[in-house]
């Protein structure tokens, strides 16, 4: 069995993992733990600023996973991220405020204008070479804060607030922290888990392709712009729906919450993670989010040890502190568990 | 109407001058820098210290102090993007394009953060202000200083200009451009010169830095993200890896948006810049002057 096999390195097993600490890292039962653990922390600390921390650190993952979708599976650079939020964020916050919705009924709503955003800079720019898309988005991301700050129907520099909750039946607000805290750690845990997912499906191939040799991808039959539209149309979609989560969070949606700087820490997040590991991303996002609150003499200097971290780490090991390993056996020696497939080609 | 021609032109020899050192690098060794726009932040801080430290300068000679300051900031900027080069940007050549650009936003992220460790997150207002007389040419309000300011920028531009066109080592920037293997076989030594193209750029960008500083007055760690979106576009706009285009591309930006925060309004003004960015890479991704490959560089 040759034919994925990498000519130019020396073939690496990848076995089952040999340390004990991998062994624990991979385990299947890891993310069940993790969403145990999520969902005992009320039970540790139930503060009003614990749960307000914890809620923003789960929406910080569900950014993040999406975001793995485009810049960690497709290998493209996204910048403006956070303008997708803000385009779900500010849908629900409007419609939810001008109907008195439940914010839950605006998510057809949201996911309309975020694939339409999605559209209208992925499809002129994804023809073109990958860098242009980078600063594209960069554009993007400031266009989108600026309108927002510009028109009169998004509140101007002041933003909506008052957006009613997420939803309200008989006795149980969704608005009450605690229970906006355990519905956003299922619904973040759903898509964190659909993303990992669709990452292994064959869409989720067909971007590891695409992101490994664009042309040998096109040549094998794989049509490189609608793949990549639709890895940048699924992003697009989690930062929606991310935004959705982020106005019922807050009840208040205003251009300060997505300026640059929310952008890079969500890439941030994606890159020192681990690039296309869906479990990487997320200790990546909860490490960026949760750490300056945990040790505050860190947070003043955390952007420019951020900056330094990133560039150490693309050089030393562009492949994230925690990357995706080759885990696709072959067929025939799925069931035996003991695969031989090279790592992933990375440079 | 005279009035927004000036003003565009004005503020577009600013783009012109940071966009070159972009489209430079882009050129040679097709890497988006990112950190461009913050080594103009960088020069217009160097400039800053450098006038604080020489204390009061009497008025009458705060243009020959400027020129002085001017000329040791683009000394120690182009240090600064040597570094940057051989640090971040040397060690992932061929590595793939994600992780270049990551590091370079990378890049970009230290150096914001790290003037505003050293120098304090707050506005900073520029030790002098360039002042001169306020004359009327053709119905278009023009000051001395603007008249001084682009006078310098055009003089950094005819410059270089000759550089890449005359010497042996603006010869060989193009050769690289063309195929860097090849030039190394024929004997160019490829690091030097990308070391110095990243020198000629990162000082041309601290020049306006500084020249920003003096005329605005104004300059805080932040100020060359926007600026830096900006320049890309005009080096998009005049087919990027192409100076003479970056020129041009500044001074059509300059002029778009003069006249668009005209009609649309001053709050716009930004939004304007990136809708014609898009527009370009979707209509005419090359530039205005980027099919001439053989004068890319």
């Amino acid at each position: 069995m040759s034919e994925n096999v990498d000519t130019t390195q020396a073939p690496l097993k990848i076995g089952p993992p040999r340390s004990r600490l991998s062994r624990l890292l991979e385990s299947r039962q890891l993310g069940v733990v993790a969403l145990g653990a999520a969902c005992l922390a009320p039970f540790v600390t139930a503060t009003p600023y614990a749960l307000n921390v914890m809620t923003t650190a789960a929406i910080f993952v569900m950014l993040a996973s999406g975001l793995n979708i485009v810049v960690g599976y497709c290998g493209l650079l996204d910048l403006g991220y956070i303008a997708f939020m803000a385009v779900g964020a500010y849908t629900a916050g409007i419609i939810s405020k001008s109907f008195e919705l439940p914010l839950i009924f605006t998510i057809p709503a949201v996911l309309v204008m975020t694939v339409l955003a999605g559209l209208i800079i992925g499809a002129p720019t994804l023809r073109l070479r990958s860098d242009y898309l980078a600063i594209v988005t960069l554009g993007f991301g400031e266009i989108t804060r600026i309108t927002a700050n510009n028109l009169s129907i998004t509140g101007g520099p002041s933003g909506i607030f008052g957006i009613p909750g997420l939803l309200k039946i008989g006795g149980l607000d969704v608005e009450e922290p605690a229970v906006l805290y355990y519905v956003t750690v299922l619904v973040v845990a759903g898509f964190v888990l659909a993303s990992a997912r669709l990452g292994k499906s064959r869409l989720g191939r067909a971007w590891r392709f695409v992101r490994e040799d664009e042309d040998a991808a096109e040549a094998m039959g794989i049509h490189t712009y609608k793949v990549k539209l639709l890895a940048y149309i699924f992003g697009a979609i989690w930062g929606g729906l991310g935004g959705v989560l982020f106005a019922a969070h807050l009840s208040a949606v205003s251009p300060q919450s997505f300026i640059f700087l929310q952008s890079a820490l969500v890439l941030m997040a994606v890159v020192l993670g681990g690039m296309g590991n869906m479990r990487g991303v997320v200790i990546g996002a909860l490490v960026i989010s949760l750490l300056p609150e945990l040790l505050r003499e860190f947070a003043s200097n955390r952007y420019l040890a951020f900056g330094l971290l990133l560039v150490i780490v693309m050089v030393f090991r562009p492949q994230g502190f925690w990357p995706a390993r080759g885990y696709e056996r072959e067929r025939a020696t799925l069931e035996a568990g003991a695969a031989a497939v090279p790592t992933e080609k990375r440079r | 109407m005279t009035q927004l021609l000036w003003d565009g032109l004005f503020v577009g020899s600013f783009y012109a001058l940071i966009a070159l050192g972009y489209s430079m690098v882009y050129g040679i060794i097709k890497l988006l820098n990112f950190a461009h726009g913050d080594v103009y932040m960088l020069g217009a801080f160097i400039g800053f210290a450098l006038l604080s430290s020489m204390g009061g300068i009497p008025a009458s000679l705060s243009l020959g102090a400027l020129l002085i300051v001017l000329l040791v900031s683009m000394l120690i900027t182009g240090t600064a993007g040597v570094l940057i080069e051989r640090l971040a940007y040397r060690p992932l050549r061929g590595a793939p394009r994600l992780a270049v650009l990551i590091t370079a936003v990378g890049v970009s992220f230290s150096l914001e953060y790290g003037i505003a460790a050293i120098a304090g997150p707050n506005p900073r207002a520029y030790p002098i202000r360039l002042e001169g007389g306020v004359f009327q040419v053709l119905g278009a309000r023009v000051s001395l200083p603007q008249i001084v300011l682009m006078l310098i920028a055009a003089a950094l531009m005819v410059a270089l200009n000759f550089y890449i066109q005359k010497t042996s080592t603006g010869r060989a920037m193009r050769s690289i451009a063309l195929d860097a293997n090849a030039s190394l076989l024929m004997g160019i030594n490829v690091n030097a010169v990308i070391t110095r193209t990243f020198f000629i750029g990162s000082a041309l960008a601290g020049a306006a830095g500084v020249m920003a500083g003096a005329y605005y007055g104004k300059i805080d760690f932040l100020m060359g993200f926007i600026i830096g979106l900006k320049a890309f576009t005009a080096a998009v706009i005049g087919g990027i890896g192409n100076i003479k285009g970056a020129m041009l591309g500044g001074l059509v930006l300059g002029f778009v948006e003069a006249f668009g925060s005209e009609w649309f309004g001053g709050e716009w003004r930004d939004v304007f810049a990136f809708a014609v960015l898009i527009l370009f890479l979707t209509l005419r991704p090359t530039g205005i002057l980027g099919e001439r490959v053989t004068e890319r560089m």
